[in-house]
């Protein structure tokens, strides 16, 4: 949940203080006005997925269009112009480059996912779910080195610096957590 | 920091990384004069250009055919008139929380402009008398008007682009207007014969292709 847009006289007073060099009122006021140019894209009718390239047109324009802000002149009428437009921009363009794309359907549905079956991802999930909470279970030092030698795959030296401990108390406690995890998932004789 | 913000129930990413480099390039920037004060400074250049001129006018020749024609003098105010106010009108354009109708402020006076040249067509058919001008002397005015307005467009397209025009082509052909109609002012300087039907067609095709030039060139450099 965020802070409700301020108004008017705050957002004049930012951009005031912008013009006058102020990076973090500016910053401000750029936060603040993200919701704004949204509200106004979607009003002229930018849908959702456009929505993200209205705003970023809106922010580089406002910039660049700074010096023409009047402080003695209201704040939002100058930025809802500059919105307005920039969305009947985006608007322009996407509806210039859907023009020139050419839609086959028939392409579209046989096109084959390069990525794994859905299946065989959600397996490989719970694979990966199951085998953090036995890491999980482990002592602190075995899981220790299983988290440093083992997923982050760090060299003993830099572990030892990390951790504090001996290469050699590592070395056992990786060893004793390999043989461990073999043992609870069942993948392995007990050592 | 929270990374989303809330508006008609959609959230919105927050374009952080572009949000910071706008915020770091910041630097203090003054606002830019009234665009009153701005087209004033560009009508300055235009009478300096004009002082510059008359050195070289016969400025009782042109006196006298102002006063011995009301028509003439009236194309003439319409032209100095069209051009202050599409100049007006451009810089008012080029600022983002103006109307469009400012768009409209000079078109009372090219009627009066185009109007008063008319007028003077028609007395050049009407009275046998008028010394008007032959098809081929037109070919000096169009390079004049050409000529003088090629300078003048640079410098209020210069001045427009410190702006930041939301309709760049629609002040570059106001910033072309204004060009055309001062030259075409200065032009009475030399023009020591009253309108022919030719005459007006050349200023007109001076001024258009002025217009249009602006409106394709300096639309570009003010997108």
């Amino acid at each position: 949940m965020t802070d409700p847009v301020p108004d008017e006289q705050v957002l004049s007073d930012r951009m005031g203080a912008a013009l006058g060099g102020d990076a973090l009122a500016y910053r401000t006021l750029l936060r603040d006005c993200v919701p704004l140019i949204a509200g106004i894209a979607r009003s002229q009718g930018v849908g959702r997925d456009l929505v993200d390239d209205a705003i970023q047109e809106t922010l580089l324009t406002l910039h660049r269009a700074r010096a023409t802000y009047d402080p003695a002149r209201p704040f939002l009428p100058w930025l809802r112009a500059i919105a307005r437009h920039r969305a009947v921009d985006v608007l322009r363009r996407h509806g210039r480059a859907q023009a020139r794309e050419v839609h086959d359907q028939a392409a579209y549905e046989v096109q084959q996912d390069p990525g794994l079956p859905a299946s065989e991802q959600i397996a490989r999930r719970q694979e990966h779910q199951a085998l953090r909470g036995l890491i999980d279970e482990l002592p602190a030092g075995q899981r220790q080195a299983v988290e440093h030698l083992g997923l982050a795959e760090r060299s003993l030296e830099e572990t030892a610096r990390l951790t504090g401990r001996s290469k050699g108390a590592l070395k056992v406690n990786f060893h004793r957590a390999l043989a461990a995890l073999r043992r609870r998932s069942g993948s392995g004789p007990d050592v | 920091m929270s990374d989303t913000h809330m508006s008609a129930g959609f959230p919105e990413r927050l374009p952080e990384r572009l949000i910071d480099r706008l915020s770091l390039d910041l630097r203090p920037m003054p606002p830019l004069p009234r665009p009153g004060r701005r087209a004033a400074l560009w009508l300055t250049a235009v009478c300096l250009i004009g002082l510059m001129l008359a050195t070289f006018a016969d400025l009782g020749r042109m006196w006298a055919r102002l006063t011995a024609t009301p028509d003439m003098a009236m194309a003439a105010v319409g032209a100095a008139a069209t051009a202050a106010l599409a100049a007006l009108a451009a810089f008012m354009s080029s600022l983002p929380d103006r109307s469009k109708w400012w768009a409209a402020l000079p078109l009372p006076t090219l009627a009066l402009w185009i109007g008063a040249s008319g007028a003077g067509c028609l007395r050049g058919f009407a009275l046998p008398r008028t010394i008007v001008e032959a098809p081929d002397g037109s070919m000096p005015c169009l390079v004049f008007i050409l000529g003088v307005s090629v300078p003048l467009s640079v410098l209020l397209v210069l001045m427009l682009r410190r702006a930041c025009p939301l309709s760049p082509g629609l002040t570059a052909a106001l910033a072309g207007l204004a060009s055309a109609a001062a030259a075409a002012t200065l032009l009475n300087l030399f023009h020591p014969l009253d309108a022919a039907a030719t005459d007006l067609a050349v200023h007109a095709l001076a001024v258009a292709v002025v217009v249009l030039l602006n409106r394709v060139l300096g639309g570009r450099l003010l997108g």
